[in-house]
């Protein structure tokens, strides 16, 4: 290997690595806020990225189906529980089941975008308000079991998606045109355009989520329900909504996330959970807590993928996984004592 | 009828109209059987334990791919010695695959299991995909492609090859294992593994090394796996990646949760409902759908989320409470004691040995000093008292003179011993019993079994011993121990009811029998009156003077003064983490600045 392939490698390592670590970060505010190890968070991605490629196909996504059923299934659940006399969050009910989904509707079936700028607008109208549904249709009513109950929720909930991702999408893969087509030399690299996108995109998104949680009430609110439920409830912030807004949040990075990636791989129905994979092995060096940690883990993550892919291809997913392992063996160095789990 | 006996005519019914069953039946059966086992590892592991693994289907992998190697590899009869009969080769395969599987679950266990319960799970899923990586891109293994012409197993020269007799192995091996690991429930072993749910810091301070039960258990299942990928490659003769994939991994934990995660029949329903359902949803979903693919995996998803909405404990007990109406309650037998057992003795230090020595002990959290300089001490017999007023940083101190959290300088010697970053089973194992202030019960076992894991560290008989029934007079003993402490503390009504149905102050004296199951010489009790009513109190009371009389040192935290005043030799007062008194109960009394910081101001007499 010379140094003009490693410094190629390099750069491909950066750009997945970016993407890693935007799915690093949802993780890490999911689980601090709520408690839900979330792995259907790859299918997000893939999602996004399949639903983009429909679209351009001229093709009705079939994502939008799901997020009509998943409305209407919620809008039924909201009314029954307001029946039972549960508080119901009816203005927020109504963003993620009524607004949302008849801005997805209006643009798939209405507009039927050919910009690359409204597909992708449509593809986040029809992601995003997938995560605060599924919260609140499959771990809310769990909401106080333990960790390892959420987790199994998370798994089967993978499970129906990936299985709902092959009906909708086939097993064949799609790849989207680059949303910029410029190639620059860099002292004898060649970068894409692409690639810069995918970075500075991934910059942005991390800075608005800094602001987001350093400056607005609502960011603070998160904040603080993350460090302690309980009292972030007596303080009167509703853990509902923190739920809402972190999975949403989740829903918009995964679908961002599944932008990015889909004009530089070929997106298969089931791509995102080895994605979603490598966002954890980078959010589980930052112990699903440190915001920090988890970037610099994906820049990790993205690194030994893209020199593993060169010397050892075949082996390119054991050793990306067997990062965990060091990973995890350095963390337990620093635990001492016994505590029980919540 | 009894729930014993149902079971036992099921076998029956079944080991008769094996032999009239259809092949296809048949080969349900033993796939049932196959994945039984492996649900019932994760049965212990997730509903027992309260850990999980996503990464079965790669250990059952090791087990199958050991003995196919084994069996056909050309490598690997150039690497055994020469000789070995082709009929004892599968035995070398699965002694190979156990060793391998062994291998791999104790260091995936060391390397996530002091962690958070969250990290294994997590780690299982990347070993889980790993393996199938590996599998598939080793050319030795076959690929992709996998190995076949694996031979069938033989039994005495006969030849196992179909269903029709291989299938009653594997159901032998499989109610073998189950015998086996409802024996390991029902010991001393099996409390302390219960304990592990949960209640680890509790377990910790009778003794328990929580870190290595958890990952003895995770071993344990992960033979299990592997003992049924053995059976499964035997029963295919041929071995391929594919079964071995993660979605596999999960579809065994399914097996364990719909069935009933803490219950081992729940495994055995678990996996007949699923592998039933996948067969049938396998069969007319692709026709529903119109495309071909692995689409049972969306109905075994909503199917997941609807148990563990509706039915969080699976649906193993809901045929119980069914079936309860007309079934005969087991009668629980007696196990015999036999004199011939008699567990550890400890003998208790002279009175005015100092047992438990703090020396200028400080606990700083971030910025607050919780204890500055704390100087206590314990001796045999000797009621002391440590008193203080809310956040006097009593339950700090508590903390670190039981080792459930370490000073941030200072020192705290128990039995002359430097106890410095020593876990709490260590100071369980120099004679330190402690109680709780939030009550830590095992809620739903007889106060019986939550007594009896106090007598943990006096028993010595292991897992195997346990699972094999070997361990009945020792258990006996530590029972009879048990009952013995219940009576002592005037619970002996309640000793067969669940734990949390007893009021709150009984369940204070349940964690007092507790500790005492366990013979300790220094006994450290945090608010043992709270909820308690009057007579009560003074059977407290009286308890606590006997076990002085006998040479206990007691030390005791709390906030019923006339309780303390009656009661103790010595009171050291503790305000805003610091000791600002010390002495007999009169001198105590008599402090000003111990009146000062109970009534506050400058308040003359009153007395406390």
């Amino acid at each position: 290997m010379d140094l003009q392939i490693a410094l190629i490698l390099g750069q491909d390592g950066v750009v997945n690595g970016a993407v890693y670590g935007l799915i690093a970060l949802a993780l890490v505010l999911v689980f601090s806020v709520t408690r839900v190890i979330f792995i259907p968070q790859g299918e997000f991605v893939a999602f996004g990225a399949l639903s983009m490629a429909m679209m351009q196909a001229g093709k009705v996504p079939a994502t939008l189906w799901l997020l009509i059923a998943l409305a209407v299934a919620t809008l039924v659940v909201e009314a029954w529980r307001h029946q039972r006399g549960q508080p119901v969050e009816w203005a927020a009910t109504a963003v993620w089941t009524l607004a949302l989904p008849a801005l997805a509707a209006a643009l798939v079936l209405l507009v039927k975008p050919q910009s690359l700028l409204l597909q992708s607008v449509a593809t986040l109208a029809l992601i995003v308000p997938l995560g605060p549904l599924l919260y609140r249709l499959a771990y809310r009513p769990l909401a106080h079991a333990t960790v390892l109950i959420l987790l199994i929720v998370s798994v089967a909930l993978h499970g129906v998606l990936v299985g709902l991702g092959l009906l909708f999408f086939g097993a064949e893969g799609y790849r989207t045109p680059a949303f910029s087509e410029a190639r620059f030399d860099l002292g004898g690299i060649p970068v894409t355009g692409q690639s810069l996108v995918v970075v500075a995109m991934a910059a942005v998104l991390v800075v608005a989520m800094f602001v987001f949680f350093e400056r607005s009430i609502i960011g603070k609110a998160l904040r603080a329900t993350a460090m302690n439920r309980v009292g972030a409830r007596l303080m009167g912030i509703p853990t509902e909504l923190s739920g809402d807004l972190s999975f949403a949040l989740a829903g918009l990075i995964g679908a961002v996330s599944g932008l990015l990636i889909a004009p530089l791989t070929t997106v298969y129905y089931d791509t995102g959970f080895l994605i979603g994979l490598k966002g954890f092995v980078a959010a589980i060096v930052g112990g699903l807590g440190s915001y920090p940690l988890a970037l610099a883990g994906a820049v990790m993550v993205g690194q030994l993928e893209a020199f593993s892919s060169f010397w050892a291809s075949a082996f390119k997913e054991v050793l990306v996984f067997t990062l965990i392992i060091p990973v995890l063996w350095w963390r337990s160095l620093n635990s001492r004592h016994v505590e029980d789990e919540e | 009828m009894s729930a014993r006996q149902l079971t036992l005519a099921c076998i029956a019914a079944l080991a008769l109209a094996w032999g009239f069953l259809p092949e296809f039946t048949l080969t349900v059966m033993s796939y049932i059987g196959l994945y039984a086992l492996v649900a019932a590892g994760l049965v212990m592991l997730t509903g027992v334990g309260g850990m999980t693994s996503f990464g079965q289907a790669a250990f059952v992998g090791l087990g199958a791919y050991a003995t196919a190697w084994v069996c056909t590899s050309p490598l690997a009869a150039a690497w055994l010695p020469a000789g070995i009969p082709p009929g004892l080769l599968p035995l070398v395969g699965l002694a190979l695959g156990l060793l391998a599987t062994y291998a791999v679950a104790r260091f995936l266990g060391a390397v996530t299991l002091r962690l958070s319960g969250h990290y294994l799970p997590l780690g299982t899923i990347a070993w889980g995909l790993s393996l199938y990586y590996v599998f598939g891109n080793l050319d030795v293994l076959g690929g992709f492609t996998g190995m076949s012409g694996l031979p069938p197993l033989t039994l005495g020269g006969f030849s196992l090859a179909s269903p029709l007799y291989l299938g009653p192995l594997i159901w032998a091996v499989l109610l073998f294992c189950l015998w086996a690991l409802h024996n390991l429930l029902d010991s001393r072993e099996g409390r302390a593994i219960r304990a592990l749910k949960g209640s680890r810091v509790m377990a910790e301070s009778m003794g328990v090394d929580t870190a290595h039960y958890r990952i003895k258990l995770f071993v344990l299942a992960a033979l299990l796996a592997a003992i049924s990928g053995w059976l499964y490659a035997h029963l295919q003769r041929f071995v391929n990646p594919t079964p071995f994939n993660i979605n596999i991994g999960i579809e065994y934990l399914f097996m364990a949760v719909v069935g009933g995660a803490g219950h081992l029949w729940g495994a055995v329903l678990g996996a007949a409902l699923i592998t039933l359902l996948k067969e049938q949803l396998q069969d007319w979903l692709p026709k529903l759908l119109g495309a071909s693919g692995n689409f049972e995996v969306i109905v075994f998803g909503l199917l997941m989320l609807f148990v563990l909405q509706r039915f969080a404990d699976g649906l193993w007990p809901r045929l119980q409470v069914a079936s309860g109406r007309w079934l005969k309650p087991e009668a629980r037998r007696a196990a015999v004691a036999s004199a011939a057992v008699t567990l550890q003795q400890r003998v208790l230090p002279p009175a005015g040995q100092v047992l438990l020595d703090a020396r200028q002990v400080s606990r700083r959290f971030g910025g607050l000093l919780a204890n500055n300089n704390v100087n206590m001490s314990l001796k045999a017999h000797e009621v002391h008292a440590l008193i203080g007023p809310n956040g006097a940083g009593k339950s700090t101190f508590f903390n670190m003179i039981s080792g459930v959290d370490t000073p941030t300088s200072g020192e705290v010697r128990l039995m002359e011993q430097p106890m410095q970053g020593r876990p709490s089973r260590d100071f369980a194992a120099l004679g330190l019993g402690r109680t709780f202030q939030h009550v830590r019960l095992l809620g739903q076992r007889s106060v019986l079994e939550n007594v009896a894991l106090g007598a943990h560290r006096r028993g010595r008989k292991g897992w195997i011993a346990s699972m094999l029934r070997l361990d009945r007079a020792e258990e006996a003993a530590i029972l009879a121990e048990a009952r013995r402490q219940i009576e002592r503390c005037g619970l002996a009504e309640f000793a067969e009811r669940p734990a949390a149905s007893l009021a709150l102050g009984q369940q204070r004296v349940v964690e007092i029998a507790r500790a005492l199951a366990g013979q300790p010489a220094a006994l450290l009790l945090d608010e043992p009156a709270a909820g308690l009513r009057h007579l009560e109190k003074q059977a407290l009371a009286s308890l606590l003077d006997q076990l002085r009389s006998e040479g206990l040192g007691i030390l005791v935290v709390e906030h019923d003064m006339e309780f303390v005043m009656n009661l103790a030799d010595r009171i050291t007062v503790l305000e805003f983490g610091e000791v600002i008194a010390e002495g007999t109960p009169a001198e105590v009394q008599a402090n000003p600045r111990v009146l000062e910081a109970y009534l506050g101001g400058e308040l003359n007499g009153g007395g406390l």
